[in-house]
């Protein structure tokens, strides 16, 4: 599944939520200054409700997906569990993913701290695997692993930062 | 932590680890004001074994290398080096351990600034009137590559060049363990990648090694990387995965 997947089913989480409500609070709170296109929101709202993570629910029924009431299923619920304790595979350029598990995790009262825990050590024991692969490798490879490790650290600096801030940052997103 | 259960298993009761450190606190001041800079740390260092310690400022980093290298005493708990329990020494045979079973490395080198490199290597087997003195401090230049820098002073040296001697410096004794202190701190990164290659050697070489840390693309260089948050270990997924089963 989609960053925008699970991104609508943790904003769907506290409550139900009509799909232009949906996208904009995505745009707000998710999409980091590049808003989804409105089809994108309703055709993962349209996958999302034919896998059983989102239903309809009653209210005012419009023509278009954007009047539509959703709420989230408890197959719903637990995918997004899976999705925040499961740390992203440690590759280069996962910024927006773990930003948006930050913000979802606390919105909704779970711990921001676990996520990022979870995927600083994930990230760093990907930075072992290429120091020893260095070890042994010609100084192309060498050159080669020096750019992954260095994307890497600045994944590690950035979750390093966002933990001294996690307070903070959990005031202004819970007000 | 599990992998002390691990490494005691495979080390078994007759060498224990190169360093222990069982239940560390440490609290500066008291009342209200007071600081608990460490609470409650386990660590194991097996030789051989290269650790890193990582976690931000204040999180207790240089307080356990200071209890680790006998620098500081703990408040509760206690640390053994080689099986030896550092409280039970007073303090001459505390600073007798330290410059024979502990090699440390610094930040900033600390390097006397009149010695020659080779001097300096040399400085603490020459406390022990070793006549071998200046012949190991030799081949432990060798060993960081600098035999053609021995007669350079300090100012003479590069940053890079510079800590390689205090790499040599705490290698010269064959200690247990190596405590290294942020020492790619003031280095560039190729520097740096030297100097952290020549502890890695150490540890391949059979010597403990426990670095100290933020920098995480140097902690990579470990066998094991442990991380500190106000004071204490943060648990990490594989030892969640070995409470669960």
């Amino acid at each position: 599944m989609s960053l925008v997947a699970h991104g609508l089913l943790g904003l769907l989480e506290g409550r139900p939520k009509h799909g232009y409500e949906l996208r904009r609070s995505f745009d707000e709170r998710l999409a980091g200054g590049r808003p989804l296109r409105s089809g994108q929101v309703y055709s993962t709202l349209g996958r999302l409700e034919r896998d059983g993570r989102v239903d309809e629910v009653g209210g005012e029924q419009g023509p278009g997906p954007e009047r539509r009431l959703y709420a989230i299923t408890t197959a719903g619920v637990a995918e997004l569990e899976r999705w925040l304790t499961t740390p992203e595979p440690p590759e280069p350029y996962l910024q927006s993913v773990v930003f948006a598990k930050v913000v979802v995790a606390l919105s909704s009262g779970r711990s921001a701290q676990a996520v990022l825990d979870a995927q600083r050590e994930q990230h760093v024991a990907a930075m072992r695997t290429l120091t020893r692969e260095k070890e042994h490798a010609e100084l192309a490879g060498v050159v080669r692993a020096d750019f992954a490790l260095l994307h890497l650290d600045a994944d590690v600096r950035w979750i390093d930062l966002t933990l001294a801030r996690l307070a903070r940052l959990g005031k202004e997103l819970r007000p | 932590m599990s992998e002390r259960g691990t490494s005691e298993r495979i080390v078994g009761t007759s060498t224990p680890p190169a360093v222990e450190a069982r239940g560390l606190s440490r609290v500066y001041g008291d009342g209200p004001d007071a600081v608990h800079a460490l609470r409650e740390v386990d660590l194991s260092i097996g030789a051989g074994e290269f650790l890193a310690v990582m976690g931000p400022s204040g999180s207790g980093k240089s307080t356990l290398l200071h209890l680790v290298g006998g620098l500081d005493r703990p408040d509760t708990g206690e640390v053994l080096i080689e099986g030896k329990a550092l409280a039970e020494l007073d303090d001459e045979a505390l600073a007798h351990l330290r410059r024979r079973r502990i090699g440390f490395v610094l930040q900033f080198f600390n390097l006397f600034p009149l010695l020659s490199a080779r001097e300096n290597v040399a400085f603490p087997l020459l406390l022990d009137s070793r006549d071998d003195a200046l012949a190991l401090a030799d081949a432990a230049l060798e060993r960081v590559g600098l035999s053609e820098r021995a007669q350079h002073r300090p100012n003479q040296l590069s940053g890079g060049e510079q800590q390689r001697v205090a790499v040599a410096r705490a290698l010269v004794s064959q200690p247990a363990v190596v405590l290294a202190d942020e020492p790619t701190g003031s280095l560039d990164s190729l520097a740096g990648e030297d100097v952290l290659r020549l502890l890695r050697a150490a540890a391949d070489d059979g010597q403990a090694v426990l670095l100290i840390t933020h920098d995480a693309p140097a902690a990579a260089y470990a066998d094991r990387v442990v991380r500190l948050r106000d004071g204490a270990v943060v648990p990490s997924a594989d030892d969640a995965a070995s409470v669960t089963g």
